[in-house]
């Protein structure tokens, strides 16, 4: 396979154009000439995790509710191991990025006064279906912004611990990119596909995370060095069985209880209910024998069926084809929910990258924005549009001073080779397939998965550790016919520095935290006098080194210092 | 879950196969889009969506309760029409305005 090495050089790079890279690009666009390139594996006008549309805006500072109560709420739901200071600058944004949005076109439900209408304390009700479009056509007009679609980015180039741009490839014309920056932005969103997932033949991407992202930032700022955070707090969704379809519009939307096979409404039995706990108490009932577990909604009006049809179209069809194909509906049955294989996503738990105020990483001019970005749990779609505006704020801020230093030719050409080197390799005994299964399969038994009702040992989590590195050796040796099948060896390769990481962190936190997102079975009960603090981690030398730092408070300034 | 292309249907723009979100469409020979991973499909209807001629059909695996209805959608400015087409050919058929929000 020939590949013609392309190079670019521009002021601003971002890798990956969804939500937060989307707004990033588009705030820096709009208050400076700086230039921008966005390198999206996918093509940004669907790309990432809004793709089919979402159902609501579910961070918002709403009525009576503030920045400081907001932060109160995340700290509570997440059992206290947050960055304070990260989701207070986030909830100081909320409401101007969602006017924002609705400027640039997104419908927002509202009430005769002209209020937006609340679903709940903090979200809001939309039509989200176009949310991704809309975003794509502000990029699409602005001038400054080149945007290099079906490029995959693999890794950064680094000198001297700073961060110069990228390398990647296009999915499509045989190009390898060297992309030359001052400021690099990583907003590839979270990981799916880590863990054997809850429908493992055909139907295996019906999942809820989008399946094509595959870890990728984590994964180069893990090669790089770069600090990360709290893997261990993993994200387990609740959600309606098969379709993996979400469950907010009806819980939330309809105020629809959750009931075990007899009936019951079962989760308090489990503590104070939050997001974790109804899940734990879903996955408790089925082992105790009361599942399945639903979501109670039979006896609805047709009326309100109706809308709920109207809303799962706008963010998750298979539901609606599910219930139609049945003849069926919501008012009719009671739709049954089931726990989902792990992710590591930073905009649902804590997982990502470690970054100060600014969303600067430990790596110099390089910024984690949105999913990618660590320590800053129910940032949802509004919080990465603020990261987004946070990282572009410090780039307008910065950008012309940055003075980067290239790395050497040499450095450069060993990095196109690691790229094309997938292309010379021989023929492999294990397809591209098989290396998938087998690393879900290990997570699944050794790691936590669904079939361990996500509980775990040391020993176990050893065993799962030698077994990543082994098939780590197996996919460095795969080989790629085509480009399209190199995209697929790195989005295995990706998944597995981030099991490689997250494997250590589950091992390194010794008490329970989270029911289910981190549950080991060594060390049952929550710690509060030896782990009220951060689990962090450096890779280096080939090992992940771990190391804890102390809970930064809501009005710190925090930066970076060793 | 995952879609089928009417090759019949196809005009070959090629938009399904710009706009997934997963690089899973691709144009043959022949010049028409067809599915390459079908096991690799989130299930978006981003194709869907993009296809001026209504080729793309997007169906449930037989492993998730599938029993052979396909949805397709026709979309336009204001609008998206949503066809939910059983195996007897029964047609099920729910229209949502862009201009409109969820209720819930
Ligand atoms: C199904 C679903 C429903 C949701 N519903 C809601 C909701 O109703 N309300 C709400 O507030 N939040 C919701 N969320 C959460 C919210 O959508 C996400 O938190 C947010 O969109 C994440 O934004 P992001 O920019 O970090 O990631 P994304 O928007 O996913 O963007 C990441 C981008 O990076 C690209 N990429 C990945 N790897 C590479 C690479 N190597 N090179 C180049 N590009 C790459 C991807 O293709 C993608 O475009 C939902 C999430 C999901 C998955
Ligand atoms: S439904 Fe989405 S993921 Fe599946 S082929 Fe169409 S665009 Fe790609
Ligand atoms: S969008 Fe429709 S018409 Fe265009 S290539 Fe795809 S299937 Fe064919």
């Amino acid at each position: 396979m020939k590949a013609e090495i392309r190079t670019v050089e521009t002021d601003t790079l971002i890798i990956g154009g969804g939500t937060a890279g989307c707004f990033c690009a588009l705030t820096i666009a709009e208050n400076s000439n700086l230039q921008v390139v966005i390198a999206e594996k996918a093509n940004i006008k669907r790309s990432g995790c809004l793709a089919a549309g979402v159902n609501a805006l579910n961070a918002y500072i709403g009525k009576g509710e503030s920045p400081e109560s907001f932060v109160e709420y995340v700290k509570r739901d997440s059992e206290g191991i947050i960055r304070e200071d990260l989701v207070y600058s986030i909830a100081k944004h909320l409401n101007s990025v969602i006017k924002r949005l609705e400027d640039l076109g997104l419908v927002i439900l509202k009430d005769e006064k002209g209020e937006y209408v609340q679903r709940g304390k903090r979200s809001i009700k939309i039509n989200g279906e176009n949310i991704k479009p809309i975003l794509a056509g502000a990029i699409s007009v602005q001038e400054n912004i080149r945007v290099l679609n079906n490029v995959n980015i693999v890794d950064y180039l680094v000198k001297d611990g700073c961060v110069a741009g990228a390398v990647g490839f296009s999915v499509r014309d045989n190009v390898v990119y060297v992309i030359y920056a001052r400021k690099t932005v990583c907003a590839t969103g979270g990981a799916a596909g880590l863990y054997k997932p809850n429908n493992p033949g055909f139907s295996r991407h019906k999942m809820w995370y989008s399946p094509f992202n595959t870890g990728a930032g984590y994964a180069m700022g893990i090669r790089a060095g770069a600090e990360m955070t709290s893997f261990e707090m993993r994200f387990v969704a609740l959600r309606c069985k098969d379709t993996i379809a979400p469950t907010g519009t009806i819980a939330q939307g309809i105020e629809a209880v959750q009931v075990n096979v007899r009936g019951e409404e079962y989760v308090e039995r489990y503590g104070s209910p939050s997001t974790h706990i109804r899940l734990y108490a879903t996955v408790m009932e089925n082992l105790n024998g009361n599942g399945p577990c639903f979501l109670k909604t039979k006896g609805i009006s047709d009326e309100r069926q109706g809308e709920l049809f109207k809303a799962y179209l706008n963010m998750a069809p298979s539901q609606i084809l599910k219930w139609l194909e049945r003849n069926t509906g919501p008012a009719h049955e009671n739709v049954e929910i089931e726990g989902t294989e792990p992710y590591i996503v930073g905009g649902h738990s804590a997982s990502g990258y470690w970054v100060d105020r600014d969303r600067k990483t430990t790596l110099g001019n390089l910024y984690a924005i949105g999913d990618v970005a660590g320590g800053c749990p129910k940032k949802y779609v509004t919080g990465c549009l603020a990261e987004g505006r946070i990282a572009a704020e410090s780039i307008l801020n910065s950008a012309e001073d940055t003075q980067t230093t290239k790395p050497d030719k040499k450095e450069i050409s060993e990095k196109v080779k690691y790229i094309t080197r997938f292309f010379d390799n021989n023929m492999s005994l294990y397809s591209m397939e098989e290396v998938e299964q087998a690393m879900q399969k290990v997570m699944d038994e050794y790691a936590g998965g669904i079939s361990s009702a996500y509980v775990y040992n040391q020993t176990k989590l050893e065993t799962a550790d030698k077994r990543i590195k082994e098939i780590l050796a197996i996919a460095e040796n795969l080989r790629a016919n085509n480009f399209r099948e190199l995209l697929t060896i790195f989005e295995i390769i990706d998944r597995l520095y981030v099991c490689k990481v997250l494997i250590r962190h589950l091992r390194a936190r010794q008490e329970t935290r989270w029911r289910c997102y981190q549950e080991n079975a060594d060390y049952p009960e929550r710690d509060d006098e030896n782990w009220m603090r951060y689990v962090n981690s450096v890779f280096s030398d080939g090992d992940v080194k771990i190391i804890f730092r102390e809970l930064v408070g809501r009005d710190t300034i925090y930066e970076h210092k060793n | 879950m995952s879609i089928k292309i009417d090759p019949d249907k196809c005009i070959s723009c090629g938009r399904c196969s710009n706009v997934c979100p997963g690089n899973l469409i691709e144009l043959n020979g022949a010049g028409k889009a067809v599915m390459k991973y079908p096991a690799e499909c989130w299930g978006c209807t981003a194709c869907l969506k993009e296809c001026p001629s209504g080729a793309v059909r997007y169906y449930l695996g037989a492993d998730i309760g599938g029993k052979g209805s396909y949805l397709c959608t026709d979309n336009n400015q204001d609008w998206i029409d949503w066809y939910i087409v059983s195996p007897d050919k029964t047609r099920h058929h729910i229209r949502i305005s862009k201009k409109e929000s969820n209720k819930y």
